[in-house]
């Protein structure tokens, strides 16, 4: 399991590369580019541009050139730490995304912990009352989880606290505080803000999670070794505590792989509703005003976190369960 | 018998003679209760015979018609699917008709009895002019009735393509009066500064005042289909790459397993969404519709072949296979006759839950704009009018698509872990 | 020494699903006295495990006691409430969960289950397993109950048993793994072991090394054992006295001897018939008992064994159930050959 986690380790700049490859295929994928969506945007606002300004702009933006040196222009200076200059905003990536990117870890890493923190004990309570009233309601509870996509439970939020408290729930900040330098105020009406996108990511997460535990932890229940450890004589929650849910935990870390990245790329579209200043919303614009390189950072940032979470569940795992740890 | 046997006491002698009469009932080890419970169909203890010869879908069948709430699931989605194939009979109006005048009319609901009298009507909407915002506002008018009926006549179409016909499930029932008035004013009747819709809105109307009830049947249509679509060109991807990587090992299988491993690793909701937004604006709707399924597709199949090929490699160690194989099946018997029937309702289970996987994704890209795109009409093309908060304070009906979509997704998850339970009732 | 130790009276246990009641135990009667070895025998799913899973109050739902006495004397410490005037606890009265019970299980009595592999966890140490078995019962320091751990090892024959403290149940082989199974069992010296076919997993060379164990081990601690298995040849080896079940039922029970040299149960019989002996004459059919098990739903009134019964009176054994009956001096038979006593 340590040569694993140590091959994947030498994998992941081979990984990287075949991502920010995929990244930039995507993204000149389009037919025409910026300049194109630019002249569009000109023209409907009424002005225009002579042919000469126009290959002036492209041999600005490097966008004459041959895809495979485009491609390798902006590798190379991804791998000096340059993210380049948004085309759209005409500012450098690196200062548009950073607090957009924080913000998006801030609310992901709430909703994950918060999900597991609410799920885990869900799934442990559904299952060792299998059938009771409660495990209904949660498999209830679950099933609608599941069924209803986050988007939609923004919408539903914001119409609920709208028709209901008269106060529209968008953004992360008041109006006095958006602009703002960061002080301890503003971070306070930061929370004030975050529990709203935080608890409707954490709503299918949680149903996800809880309904994965209860699973595992069914399998487990019936296991002989849960018998003996009664037969010991160990109270019931002590050696469901200690047994069965020590075991029927570690398949659960093994979604930490999908369900990290799943937060992060899930909150785009609830960030979108809620109109929050995350990566999610920006990365929407990129696309559509065909901004390449700024959609091509927040992809390859997507992959990037996809890879850490499947890595950090690699290494939990491999803590975690002996039977991995010894794996050769 | 024929070899010598030594001299036996008398009671052994008969346990012998017993064994001859009885000799078509072998020795049959004891099956658990509990499994055996689990195979039983309902009040058949007795012919627990039955059971040990049927075939397995049967088995599965059986099974799977205990588990209630996956029955109902089952049926809503019969309903669902008949209404994605003939959504003209249960449309009221045209989807694309719009009328400016008439937006954001209230849902009309049905009422079946008038004073006590089985007479099905709606009340009629009343709009009235904002004189600030100078559009037209509609309320529910309960002194205006409008009598409905049901298999009415309504727009022609043709029925599942082909029967010509203009009869619709519900309509409004047109009564003399209304007809002259039609005549007279188009579809709403101006009195003064008031108008009064005589106009059918089941489920309300939009902003450019088209049907959202006819609309959303033809969005179950389109949405239904996409994942449908999508699942089946993940399955067929799935199980020709998931069998030929568990037939021919080796390279092909390295190969195929890196190929998913990677695929996996990316993040799926932003590769959908470049790639939806990479599609040129100018295609068709039919174009775009085949471009978003093939793009949903692409990174499923993974899951898919995935399961395929475990399964195939835990089936490939059960008993009954190893004994098929040693009393000397050809492979291909081995294949199609115990290892296919056993895996097929795995496949249709995991299949069953895939779909509403799709549907959710299709339903998020048409919301966010970069999937299907107007004209075309899918749930999520419905929810995007009720995008902003401003829409939704208006005319909280819009949502109204978003809790068809709930409810699909919830059958076809029931009815999935119903299937998989039914085909595996030991495992979950 | 002739009070028993557990004396268990019509015990039943009765699993209630959707689909009808399962009499997994119906009406079980044996007595263990101190150091005495029971073994009981029967067929695959004839409730064996069962009914010491019901003297240990540990039935899985929708198992249910749903009748009987378990009289159970303490050897250890006295104080238990409900204890009546002549030193015994009916355990089927105890909580499953309660306090009594469970200081009770583990202590007093213990448990060899049927499969070693399963019953360790795969995800704690063998020494993690044993110390927590030791510290439940006897108030020690970790350090005590290591050292007490690795005592029980070393007498049970694991070989340098430091280090296999520190192991996974998953790295140990079947005999090893079994064995340190028995030193948990004995780490706070029962006085009844309950041992659930420990033997049924391993090769035979081991299973007859294991056997010698046990065997070893119930002379130096003086315990009762409770010894499961459908290999009549172990019980020869094993057992002081014999008990033959069917279908939830007691066939016949007495002294060892007279079960395997004067069987009265026409099943004891057939069961008998179908062990191998060095007498029997070779390419000879071996006697197997005919018919099946009925279906547990399905059960026939009357005795239980009827259908496949060589001496099945008509009339008689398919409308009455026939009780447990002393006959002769030390033997109890339930079948109509022998008394007219029926149940209910
Ligand atoms: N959890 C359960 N649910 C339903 N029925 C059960 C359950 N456990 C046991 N039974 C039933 O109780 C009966 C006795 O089972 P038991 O496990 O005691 O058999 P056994 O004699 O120990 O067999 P084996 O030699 O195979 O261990 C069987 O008919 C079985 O079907
Ligand atoms: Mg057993």
């Amino acid at each position: 399991m340590i040569q694993h986690i140590i091959k994947r380790l030498l994998l992941l700049p081979v990984l990287l590369l075949i991502f920010s490859i995929f990244a930039f295929i995507i993204i000149q994928a389009p037919p025409g580019d910026f300049v194109t969506s630019y002249i569009a945007e000109l023209a409907s606002s009424g002005s225009s541009m002579d042919q000469v300004q126009i290959d002036a702009l492209r041999a600005q933006y490097g966008l004459d050139q041959p895809i495979y040196t485009q491609y390798g222009k902006w590798m190379s200076r991804i791998l000096r730490g340059d993210l380049g200059v948004s085309l759209d905003w005409q500012k450098p990536i690196k200062e548009l995304i950073t607090e957009r990117l924080v913000l998006t870890l801030i609310i992901g890493l709430m909703t994950f912990f918060l999900s597991w923190v609410l799920a885990v004990p869900i799934g442990i309570v559904s299952a060792v009352k299998k059938y009771s009233l409660l495990d209904y309601g949660l498999t209830v509870f679950n099933y609608i989880g599941i069924a209803t996509p986050s988007f939609l439970v923004a919408l539903i939020a914001m119409w609920l606290a709208f028709s209901w408290f008269g106060v529209s729930v968008t953004g992360l900040f008041s109006a006095e505080f958006v602009d703002a330098p960061w002080s301890m105020a503003r971070v306070g009406d930061l929370l004030k803000h975050l529990w709203l996108p935080v608890l409707i990511l954490t709503l299918s997460g949680t149903a996800r999670l809880a309904r994965i535990m209860r699973a595992n932890l069914l399998d487990e229940l019936n296991k002989p070794y849960v018998e003996m450890a009664r037969a010991k004589g160990m109270s019931e929650w002590k050696l469901i505590m200690k047994y069965p849910v020590r075991v029927a935990i570690n398949p659960l870390v093994s979604t930490i792989g999908w369900f990290l990245p799943l937060i992060f790329s899930g909150s785009l579209v609830v960030a979108t509703v809620l109109n929050l200043p995350t990566i999610g919303p920006m990365f929407l614009r990129s696309l559509t005003n065909q901004d390449m390189f700024l959609a091509g950072a927040i992809v390859l940032i997507y992959c990037m976190l996809a890879i850490i979470g499947t890595l950090i569940s690699d290494i939990l795992l491999a803590w975690l369960d002996p039977r991995i740890r010894m794996e050769s | 018998m024929a070899e010598p046997q030594e001299p036996q006491p008398s009671f052994g002698q008969k346990v012998l003679e017993n064994m001859q009469t009885a000799s078509a009932v072998s020795y049959k080890p004891m099956v658990r209760v509990d499994e055996d419970a689990a195979l039983a169909p309902v009040g058949a203890a007795q012919d627990a015979e039955a059971f040990y010869v049927a075939p397995n879908w049967k088995l599965v069948w059986w099974r799977f018609r205990k588990h209630r709430l996956a029955m109902i699931s089952g049926l809503v989605m019969i309903f669902i699917t008949i209404i994605a194939l003939a959504p003209d009979f249960f449309a009221t109006q045209n989807p694309h008709t719009t009328n400016a005048l008439e937006s954001f009319i209230p849902v009309q609901r049905i009422h079946f009895f008038d004073e006590r009298r089985l007479s099905p009507f709606v009340f009629g909407a009343t709009g009235q002019r904002n004189p600030k915002s100078l559009r037209v506002e509609w309320v529910i008018d309960e002194s205006v009735k409008i009598p409905v009926r049901f298999f009415a006549p309504g727009y022609p179409y043709k029925l599942l393509g082909v029967i010509p016909t203009n009869i619709h499930l519900v309509g409004v029932a047109p009564t003399e009066e209304q007809a002259a008035a039609k005549e007279a004013a188009g579809s709403s009747t101006a009195a003064g500064p008031q108008r009064i819709s005589q106009g059918l809105h089941l489920m309300g109307t939009d902003r450019l005042g088209r049907d959202q009830w006819s609309r959303l049947m033809f969005g179950t249509r389109v949405s239904l289909s996409i994942g449908l679509v999508a699942v089946a060109v993940s399955t067929i991807l799935g199980i020709f790459l998931g069998g030929i990587s568990g037939y021919f090992g080796g390279t092909i299988d390295m190969i195929v397993q890196r190929t998913i491993e990677i695929l996996q690793s990316l993040p799926a909701i932003p590769i959908w969404l470049a790639l939806s937004a990479a599609l040129p604006r100018t295609w068709s709707v039919e174009q775009t519709y085949f471009a978003i399924t093939i793009i949903l597709a692409l990174l499923a199949w993974t899951t898919l072949a995935r399961e395929i090929r475990g399964r195939f490699l835990t089936l490939r160690d059960e008993d009954f296979i190893i004994a098929a194989k040693l009393s000397g099946c050809s492979q291909q018997r081995v294949i199609f006759r115990h290892m296919a029937p056993t895996m097929s309702s795995h496949i249709i289970a995991a299949v069953t839950l895939a779909i509403p996987v799709m549907i959710i994704n299709e339903t998020f890209l048409s919301f966010l704009g970069l999937g299907l795109r107007p004209p075309a009409i899918s749930w999520g093309v419905l929810l995007q009018e009720a995008q902003n908060l401003q829409s939704i304070a208006l005319a909280p009906w819009l949502l109204l698509p978003g809790l068809v979509v709930i409810i699909t997704v919830l059958a076809l998850n029931i009815l999935g872990d119903g299937l998989r339970d039914a085909a595996d009732p030991y495992t979950s | 020494m002739n009070q028993p130790l557990l004396s268990v009276r019509n015990l039943k246990t009765y699993f209630h699903l959707d689909e009808g009641v399962v009499k997994a135990v119906d009406g079980v009667t044996f007595d263990v006295f101190p150091g005495q070895v029971v073994g009981i025998v029967g067929e695959s799913g004839c409730g064996k495990s069962v009914t010491i899973k019901s003297v240990l109050r540990i039935v899985p739902p929708p198992g249910r006691l749903d009748g009987g006495e378990m009289l159970y004397r303490p050897q250890k410490q006295a104080g238990y409430e409900g204890l009546r005037p002549d030193g015994a606890i009916d355990l089927a009265t105890l909580d499953e969960r309660g306090k009594q019970m469970r200081a009770l299980r583990g202590s007093e009595i213990a448990l060899i289950p049927q499969e070693p592999m399963a019953s360790f966890s795969p995800v704690h140490t063998i020494g993690n397993q044993l110390i927590e078995a030791i510290r439940l019962h006897q108030p020690i320091s970790k350090q005590d109950a290591w050292q007490l751990a690795v005592e029980r090892m070393h007498e049970v024959g694991v070989p340098s048993p430091e280090q296999r403290m520190n192991a996974y149940s998953w790295e140990l082989s079947g005999g090893l793994r079994q064995r340190a199974m028995i030193a948990m069992a004995l780490s706070c010296s029962p006085s009844l072991l309950i041992a659930d076919e420990p033997t049924t997993a391993i090769d035979v060379t081991t299973q007859a090394q294991v056997l010698t164990l046990l065997k070893g081990l119930q002379a130096s601690h003086q315990m009762a054992i409770i010894f499961i298995t459908h290999d009549l040849g172990v019980i020869a080896q094993m057992a002081d006295w014999v008990v033959v079940m069917y279908l939830g039922r007691v066939m016949e029970q007495g002294p060892a001897d007279d079960i395997f040299h004067n069987p009265q149960h026409p099943y004891t019989r057939a069961l008998l018939e179908s062990i191998p002996t060095v007498h029997s004459a070779s390419r000879t059919f071996l006697p197997t008992i005919a018919g099946s098990i009925p279906h547990p739903f399905n059960r026939p009134p009357g005795c239980p064994y009827y259908p496949r019964c060589v001496e099945f009176m008509a009339g008689a054994c398919d409308q009455r159930t026939p009780a447990l009956q002393p006959i002769g001096q030390r033997q109890f038979v339930s079948c109509f050959l022998h008394h007219d006593v029926a149940d209910e």
